[in-house]
């Protein structure tokens, strides 16, 4: 699946490992969320990135003591239908301060993508080629936000805000 | 009425240029099906029985003749030159084709109506009294705060993809004409003892497979914190309710399976972390939102002027007036019910000849504006008492003069069987036998109100549960069956009704209402107890006695 991090489609330098994966000796790794739990320390000692694999119906305040040390959090979207992943990455940017790689992981489609970078995501396994190309594109199709987020977009309410005193200045 | 500005109208194009991608992406074979229905449903389009279905948001119920107009025009150039009205205060359209819905969104969005998640498993169309903002006593117009979550919930990025449907409604009132008691989320605005303006939230409300009426899970939030408590109890919706099972995956089945008390704490622990972020509202905002609804600049009228003297001489505008007009907050005017429960027709269709000339009437009668209820009727919310013999005369050269709001013929009723491919057996016919039935108005005006509601199938699209009289079709060795409920109401006092016992087939149906009703007649202690609270006072048992003593 291409990986569009930054909106580029770039090579991705993780290796995903299973839970019974034998341990490369260096190179970033991603491994599964109860992999890391079990081992968190010997996997942070070891030399090479590491990322972790979280499933959804985990709770992500779990993996909030290591979020310092952990280069991606991969979140899974098992169907484009199950919006669990958008609340973890909404805790793990606003509640958690996490500042690190965000990926959206599984059935992500450029549908989702607003979606998703408004949540918090920065990267993306995209499903589709075709998707992944569209990629910018498909991320500027909205200009109006109603909902404050932690992406820092301007919400409508506080634009109209900002218009109306910018208007009553004159007067 | 509520003035969209630039702002809102570049989200709502943006969204029907999106939509248009989709569409072709999905003709061109790009999209699977699967992939490509998560999406149409959030641009509310179904596919259905016999074509495409699309249903069109009425955001609380308020409508501008130029609206009105404009759904007239979809009917008439998209589809076959009609609307249903639906209990969600939508207008559906039937015959569409796919290819054609990119334009007609286009269409509806310069007049700034949209189709925004009114379908999907996400945050449906804000529902509220049809009423708002003119019917005396409220607490303040419901609206300004239906606007406020309408925005908020606006493809919200967390909530889009939730475990199902999560609808929200409000009132103001004392007397619930919303519903509120069966919807996901329910708010009742309310006062506190220094007079700051909240909400009772209730939670877990819902009918469907397994109706429940809403908890109240917190007895007072205050405006300022409505929109972080929301989201805290949607967050916990979207984390914990239920996925493996679609029938269990609503809300009300997390309510109940962690009780009220277990899922209030889960929500109250997760709004003190959000309830000071930027989700607060500040009073400035609430003022902006207020500043774009436009009152109408009434005029200092008589209570009763002589053109409503006159005119109550004519007892056909007298039956009409007692039964079609309520009370106004400003003296001198009305509320106007306009019922789309011609004797013999479906519940809640309008023609878009009709529709055009009730745009005009509004123009003409009640500073061109229009209300949905989700009684499936329409209302002209600000008529000058002046005005009304000339209105219902009007109103009447339109087949849209019926009067028999609230009665026994003022039925409830999903499309079933003959349009929706989830129904198990028709409600329209039924409906309309049931009309033709009570077609004699002295008969029915002597019943009083009773609320009969009609669904095709369990999805209780018609509101079987909370009808006087619920009639629910079913299906069994391939016969439709209707089971009957009565005791149901969907009011402050909202209850579920209870099964009077074996269902029964399809030409038995007005028989046994007939019965049912003869029987609360004799039973009743006086006529001005309605046949519910004649329920609520014998149970269910006289009137099963009467429906199968000789079946």
């Amino acid at each position: 699946m291409p990986l569009v991090n930054g909106g580029k489609i770039v090579d991705d330098s993780f290796t995903k490992l299973a839970v019974d994966t034998p341990l490369p000796e260096g190179g970033d790794i991603l491994v599964p969320a109860e992999r890391f739990l079990a081992d968190a320390e010997a996997l942070l000692k070891r030399g090479g990135r590491i990322g972790v694999i979280w499933p959804n119906n985990r709770d992500i305040a779990e993996l909030v003591p290591y979020l310092g040390k952990i280069a991606v959090v991969a979140l899974v979207f098992p169907s484009f239908r199950d919006g669990r992943a958008y609340s973890q990455a909404r805790l793990l940017r606003e509640r958690y301060n996490y500042r690190g790689e965000l990926r959206a992981t599984g059935q992500v489609l450029r549908d989702q993508f607003v979606f998703m970078l408004r949540a918090g995501f920065d990267s993306f396994e995209v499903k589709k080629q075709a998707d992944a190309e569209a990629f910018m594109q498909t991320a500027k199709r909205y200009s109006v936000f109603y909902q404050p987020t932690g992406d820092g977009r301007i919400t409508a309410l506080h634009r109209r805000m900002q218009l109306r005193h910018s208007e009553g200045v004159g007067t | 009425m509520y003035a969209y500005d630039e702002i809102d109208r570049t989200l709502v194009n943006e969204r029907v240029s999106e939509f248009r991608d989709q569409v072709q992406r999905r003709l061109s074979g790009e999209l699977t099906e699967d992939e490509f229905k998560m999406l149409r449903l959030q641009n509310g389009v179904y596919l259905q029985l016999h074509a495409y279905m699309f249903r069109v948001a009425i955001p609380y119920g308020t409508l501008a003749s130029n609206q009105l107009r404009q759904l007239a025009h979809v009917a008439r150039k998209y589809d076959r030159g009609y609307g249903h009205f639906t209990t969600r205060q939508n207008i559906q359209f039937n015959w569409i084709k796919l290819s054609d819905l990119p334009d007609a969104l286009a269409d509806l969005a310069e007049v700034g109506i949209h189709a925004m998640q009114t379908s999907g498993n996400n945050m449906r169309n804000v529902t509220s009294d049809q009423w708002a903002g003119v019917a005396p006593g409220e607490i303040e117009d419901p609206r300004i705060w239906s606007e406020l979550i309408r925005q908020h919930t606006t493809l919200h990025p967390e909530f889009s993809f939730l475990p199902r449907k999560f609808k929200i409604a409000i009132t103001a009132s004392d007397h619930d004409r919303a519903a509120i008691k069966v919807h996901d989320i329910g708010l009742k605005l309310i006062k506190n003892e220094k007079g700051e303006t909240g909400f009772e939230v209730l939670v877990g409300g819902g009918l469907g497979r397994t109706p429940f009426i809403g908890k109240t899970i917190k007895h007072f939030v205050h405006g300022r914190d409505l929109l972080s408590y929301i989201e805290a109890i949607l967050r916990v919706y979207n984390q914990y309710g239920r996925r493996d099972n679609i029938y269990k995956a609503r809300i009300k089945i997390l309510v109940h399976e962690l009780g009220i008390e277990k899922f209030s704490r889960e929500v109250e622990e997760e709004w003190q972390q959000i309830r000071n972020s930027s989700l607060q509202i500040d009073d400035e905002v609430i003022e902006d939102i207020r500043s774009r609804f436009i009152y109408p600049a009434y005029e200092k009228l008589p209570h009763m002027p002589d053109e409503l003297r006159q005119a109550a001489a004519d007892s056909e505008f007298e039956a009409w007036r007692k039964n079609s007009v309520a009370p106004h907050k400003v003296a001198g005017y009305s509320i106007v019910t306009i019922s789309l429960k011609p004797i013999g027709a479906p519940p809640g269709d309008a023609t878009a000849e009709q529709m055009d000339a009730l745009a005009d009437l509004a123009d003409k009668y009640s500073f061109g504006e229009i209300r949905v209820g989700h009684e499936q009727n329409l209302a002209l919310p600000h008529v000058a008492k002046h005005d009304l013999p000339a209105l219902w005369k009007a109103l009447d050269q339109l087949g849209l003069a019926t009067p028999n709001v609230n009665l026994i013929t003022d039925i409830i009723a999903c499309p079933g069987l003959d349009y929706c491919s989830l129904a198990n057996a028709r409600s329209i016919p039924i409906a309309q036998e049931l009309t033709r039935r009570f077609a004699n108005h002295e008969l029915a005006n002597l019943i009083g109100r009773l609320h009969i509601n009609i669904s095709g199938c369990i999805n209780a699209c018609g509101h079987h549960h909370v009808g006087h009289i619920g009639i629910l079709g079913v299906e069994k060795n391939g016969e439709e069956v209707y089971q009957i409920t009565i005791g149901g109401r969907a009011d402050e006092s909202a209850a579920l009704g209870n099964l009077i016992g074996p269902g029964v087939k399809f030409d038995e149906v007005a028989d046994v209402v007939e019965d049912i009703v003869e029987a609360y007649l004799a039973l009743r202690e006086r006529p001005e107890e309605l046949f519910v609270d004649t329920v609520k006072r014998l149970g269910v048992e006289p009137f099963k006695e009467r429906v199968y003593a000789t079946r």
